[in-house]
């Protein structure tokens, strides 16, 4: 089959895989028919995720159709068309069995910290990801859903990761009625953040970034005020600002380990690797949100020890909340939303790329050219 | 800019637009505000997730692996895994050594994984040489998809995202390729000397 391959640092290639095999009773294996770019992937590209072996097939955010099925599943059958959320996760473990999917003990062997992806390096699992024509999914009875008929196939991409961890990362932020709620970042998780949070009753919802096209994609996606980073000296003064002076009631970070803004910090962890993510944004955070306030983290941090603040987040009396999303537990409220119309995921949707051009995707994502926010990846029919 | 007189550093709340107001601008305004139901709460309860077991069965062990390397703060191996890309080489080595020896607690453990990732990089492109398909560090960087973006002009007097990353991106890209012409180039100098030798 073909698949897309990471072969070191900013290269990657398509090359032809052997196809994934059934290796537990109720794994399936999925025949891809769409999937997506993360901004998150682009922490394994930049070479920044422990233990991303050379050959690995990256792609968590993927929908497909059941092309073989083990012999314990009861569930789904081949044909079914389904949406298969990012985490991996077993079902029945301590964590699991009270709903924290994105923390399963039973299918990571390589570290404890962190829960099973798919195509997210050795450090989560060492499982291939769904860049590829056809992927192994372990507990099929458990993870992937059959896509309602009414739900266009765009929209199920974006059920896999950003919508569900956008709107989680709403959901953290324990945001109360007339809530100012600062957004830290305005790619795709960042956007579906900025719109969750007014279905939680925000009152104010600022989005915050340097890319001005994005900015634009939160004013008329996520109806937020927007504020350029690069043209504040001090964005820290500017938030307080326009906050009343108090802070924000939440502040969530999307933005996550690979932050510009502050050149020690992005050379330190981006690039020599010496943390375990520049936490420029979670400081901004820290530092914009009230006494009181919650800081709810959705962008990723790698394993490694980052230079927190956390001497404010303590004078402050914070609350910081994070997790992966558990994507199951949101889909059928998020169902609901999208079904009355609350929103359209695809809206933010601007590119649709051959796997063949997978290249391309990755270094125009990572490089921010052509105003791209988020990059699906498309199947040949086959 | 308001005036110091116009800051309330009083007890009031700040003023923000009312319910109606919001509803009628965004839709779906409000559709979550009862924060008691909200699909993560409770944060910590059982609910039916398809799973007719109570431990899963174990996975068949990958044909050809003596033993899936695994974190020494499990108990056990997990009961599935995944199999993308067995530990192999030299890198393979010390990624084996990281997991046996140190605890994720420990930056050893993460710094000896990074480190072997990178001399993964480096054999991974070396062994791709003696292949019929070597790396191309033109297609496989995606650096053709820059054109008709201004290859040269974003990188001038622009803001453009990847800027900060172009002092070291040449190196993390180049790298490999000048290893490798470095060990072709010593390869050859030692076959030569052992061929004078020889003579
Ligand atoms: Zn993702
Ligand atoms: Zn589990």
């Amino acid at each position: 089959m073909r698949a897309m391959v990471y072969r070191g640092p900013y290269k990657i290639r398509v090359e032809e895989k052997p196809k994934p095999r059934v290796e537990h009773p109720n794994d399936a294996i999925i025949r891809v028919v769409m999937g997506a770019v993360c901004g998150s992937d682009l922490h394994l590209y930049h070479g920044m995720m422990p233990d991303t072996r050379v050959g690995t097939t990256f792609g968590h955010e993927f929908i497909g159709v059941v092309d073989e099925v083990g012999p314990s599943v009861q569930n789904l059958k081949p044909g079914d068309r389904v949406m298969v959320p990012f985490n991996v996760f077993c079902g029945s473990c301590y964590f699991c069995a009270r709903g924290l999917y994105g923390n399963c003990h039973n299918v990571n062997a390589n570290a404890t910290a962190a829960g099973g992806m798919y195509g997210y390096s050795h450090t989560a699992g060492g499982y291939d990801g769904g860049q590829a024509e056809y992927v192994r999914v372990p507990f099929a009875d458990v993870g992937p859903m059959v896509i309602p008929d009414w739900l266009d196939d765009e929209d199920a991409v974006m059920l896999t990761d950003a919508l569900p961890t956008g709107y989680f990362g709403a959901q953290l932020g324990s945001i109360a009625e007339g809530d100012a709620v600062v957004v830290l970042g305005a790619g795709p998780v960042g956007l579906f953040a900025a719109r969750s949070a007014w279905l939680m009753g925000a009152g104010r919802v600022i989005v915050v970034d340097h890319l001005d096209y994005r900015l634009e994609m939160a004013r008329t996606f996520a109806h937020a005020e927007t504020v350029n980073f690069a043209e504040h000296d001090d964005v820290v003064v500017h938030l307080k600002r326009t906050t009343d002076h108090l802070g924000a009631d939440v502040v969530i970070d999307a933005v996550g380990a690979e932050a510009d803004g502050n050149f020690l910090q992005h050379v330190t962890a981006a690039k020599l690797k010496l943390q375990g993510g520049s936490p420029i944004a979670l400081n901004w955070a820290i530092d914009a949100v009230r006494k009181g306030g919650t800081v709810s983290v959705m962008g990723a941090y790698g394993p490694m020890f980052s230079a927190v603040k956390f001497g404010d987040a303590f004078n402050k009396g914070l609350t910081l909340r994070m997790n992966q999303c558990p994507v199951r537990r949101q889909w059928p409220r998020l169902l609901e939303h999208i079904q009355a119309g609350h929103f359209k995921p695809n809206d933010i949707v601007t590119h649709r790329i051959p796997l063949e051009h997978v290249g391309e995707a990755y270094h125009l994502f990572s490089a921010k050219l052509d105003n791209i926010v988020k990059p699906l990846i498309v199947m040949d029919p086959a | 800019m308001r005036k110091d007189s116009d800051v309330p550093y009083t007890a009031d709340a700040p003023q923000r637009p009312s319910a109606e107001e919001l509803r009628a601008r965004i839709p779906g305004w409000g559709a979550d505000l009862d924060p008691a139901d909200r699909p993560s709460v409770p944060r910590e309860q059982f609910l039916p997730t398809g799973a007719h077991w109570t431990l899963p069965e174990d996975q068949r062990p990958q044909p050809g692996q003596a033993e899936r390397e695994r974190s020494i703060e499990h108990g056990r191996l997990t009961p599935v895994y995944g199999t993308s890309v067995p530990l192999r080489g030299l890198s393979g080595v010390i990624r084996r050594h990281a997991y046996r020896r140190y605890s994720e607690a420990r930056a050893a453990h993460w710094l000896l994984l990074l480190g072997a990732d990178r001399v993964d990089a480096v054999e991974s492109h070396l062994a791709s040489l003696l292949t019929t398909r070597p790396d191309n560090p033109i297609t496989q960087t995606g650096i053709q998809s820059e054109l008709g973006q201004g290859p040269l002009r974003s990188r001038f007097g622009q803001h453009r995202a990847d800027s900060s990353h172009h002092v070291i991106d040449p190196v993390l890209i180049a790298g490999p390729w000048v290893l490798a012409g470095g060990a072709a180039y010593g390869a050859l100098k030692l076959l030569r000397r052992r061929a004078a030798d020889r003579r």
